[in-house]
């Protein structure tokens, strides 16, 4: 990398002559280790779907979620270090909470995604922290602003999205994602969608073992994040499983 | 004429120069900071706002709040409909008796630690009992401060299958039973509810309901501070219920026999 050696990439409060901050973008690298997670955005909500990497055999089964609460509202999920993300769940719900004191009701997912990239980017400014090395799609839906999904990367920016995807194999997700007309898709269908991607932008040989975690925010759920239901997780994953080995299937036959 | 002769006899040393031991003195500056001229600090020591009794009632299979939808400011029915009974999520309600301002104050707290429990969707969620605890431990320390919430709580839900029923005062004495009125419910309808209870100890729901509906028409004849339009709030293993605006049919024909009605 050209920034190492090159003594710029010490400090997150100082340039490199070209221009650039070296810390954030190695906590942009940190993001880019992790387990991809996705999130859509349909007609009646949004949905995510996060590729947990389970590392040790010796972990409970459902440890280290990577879906968030953040308020009744306002489901988060994460890709990079957990324990910064967590920091960030943490920052998210101070914050959802203030709103609530201070207005007596819910926060606009927007101004939540304003609020926590301002947190975010004040920890790119000073030689004495590090930035966080994560990012965190936020995602809600009601009735007067329909679904609403939100990024925020490590270097403090956020952007509005139809659908966004952290991690590992972001691109190869945002290359599926596009093959999706997601504006006209229920939650359900985004659901099937979104684990599927998970599926197919799994690297077996590299990562061997992983768990789905699906959480879902839209009219079916009553405006309210939840993670799905078992019920519907099952179907998901059979679906999710079965396009993926006909995808292989038909593979096979191309050769 | 000569001024006071006291100001003769023993002079100010500096008229209208700073007190001793300060440099300045600026206009309007000396306010005391105590509230009181006196030095002593005051607080609250009335309600302002009020909301009158709540009854709560166990049946078989789960409890029922009920009370009217009045805030009094003073005598004056002010506030018309005052919801004093609010769901805190599927297995608990409050209602509270007394001041609404600290209602209020303490329901949007609750709502928040509802909220938190949500987000931390490890399958745990604020149950009757726990919240009763918490509403002591809250009440009795701001009263330990000479500062109390001026409420009767009770706290209505079910815990493992059980239903339970609560009341907390403003002095934080805590107590659970199967029959609690609170405020003018306490000497009024209270006894209702034991004779019932005695007559039946085993309520189903339309049995209780009919008690409390009673209750709350004996209350509405001789509470001066209640009204005819009622919440009745009902926890079952199914979930809360809760039923607003109640209007119920009431005689007033006996007022033509009390001499100096009309």
């Amino acid at each position: 990398m050209s920034s190492i050696g090159t003594g710029y990439d010490l400090s997150a409060s100082q340039f490199s002559p070209d221009g650039r901050v070296f810390q954030v973008e190695y906590a942009q690298k940190a993001v880019e280790n992790s387990g991809t997670a996705v999130a859509l955005r349909g007609k009646d909500g949004v949905v995510f779907a996060v590729e947990k990497l389970v590392t040790s055999k010796l972990y409970e089964a459902g440890a280290n979620r990577r879906i968030f609460n953040i308020d009744t509202h306002i489901g988060m999920a994460v890709a990079g270090l957990l324990a910064d993300s967590r920091q960030i769940v943490e920052t998210a719900r101070t914050e959802a909470s203030n709103y609530r004191a201070e207005y007596g009701g819910n926060i606009p997912v927007k101004y939540l995604a304003d609020r926590v990239a301002m947190y975010k980017h004040a920890y790119t400014l000073y030689s004495a922290v590090r930035p966080f090395g994560c990012s965190v799609a936020l995602g809600s839906y009601d009735e007067i602003d329909g679904p609403q999904l939100f990024m925020v990367d490590p270097s403090g920016v956020s952007f509005g999205y139809l659908g966004c995807a952290m991690g590992k194999a972001r691109q190869a997700a945002k290359t599926e994602m596009e093959k999706l007309k997601l504006k006209d898709m229920t939650c359900m269908e985004l659901l099937k969608e979104a684990a599927k991607i998970i599926y197919v932008v799994h690297d077996e040989v590299k990562d061997k073992h992983f768990e789905l975690e699906l959480g879902w925010v839209g009219a079916v759920t009553q405006g309210r994040h939840q993670k799905v239901p078992q019920d519907v997780y099952a179907e998901v994953e059979r679906y999710a499983k079965s396009a993926l080995e006909d995808d292989s299937d038909s593979g096979n036959d191309d050769m | 004429m000569y001024a006071n002769p006291n100001s003769i006899i023993n002079p100010s040393l500096w008229p209208n120069g700073p007190a001793p031991g300060c440099f300045f003195n600026f206009p309007g500056a000396n306010v005391t900071s105590t509230s009181s001229s006196s030095g002593i600090i005051t607080r609250t020591q009335s309600p302002v706002t009020t909301g009158t009794s709540i009854l709560g009632l166990v049946f078989d299979g789960g409890v029922m709040l009920a009370g009217d939808m009045l805030g009094s400011y003073g005598s004056m029915a002010k506030f018309r409909s005052i919801e004093r009974t609010i769901k805190v999520n599927n297995s608990t309600v409050l209602g509270a008796t007394g001041d609404i301002a600290d209602f209020q104050h303490l329901k949007a707290i609750i709502e928040q630690k509802v909220i938190d429990e949500d987000c931390a969707d490890d399958g745990f969620t604020l149950k009757p009992k726990a919240l009763h605890t918490w509403l002591t431990r809250v009440l009795y320390n701001r009263r330990s401060k000479f500062d109390p919430l001026w409420n009767t709580f009770l706290v209505a839900g079910i815990e493992d299958g059980e239903p339970y029923l609560g009341c907390v005062d403003k002095i934080g004495t805590a107590f659970s039973d199967s029959k609690i009125a609170t405020g003018y419910g306490a000497h009024i309808a209270l006894p209702l509810m034991r004779e019932g209870l005695e007559k039946k100890p085993q309520m189903t729901q339309e049995e209780a309901r009919a008690l409390l509906i009673n209750c709350l028409r004996v209350l509405f004849y001789r509470d001066c501070r209640a009204l005819n339009k009622h919440q009745i709030a009902t926890i079952t293993k199914e979930g809360v219920t809760i039923e607003n605006n109640i209007e119920l049919d009431t005689n007033w024909e006996v007022a033509n026999f009390v001499i100096g009605y009309e």
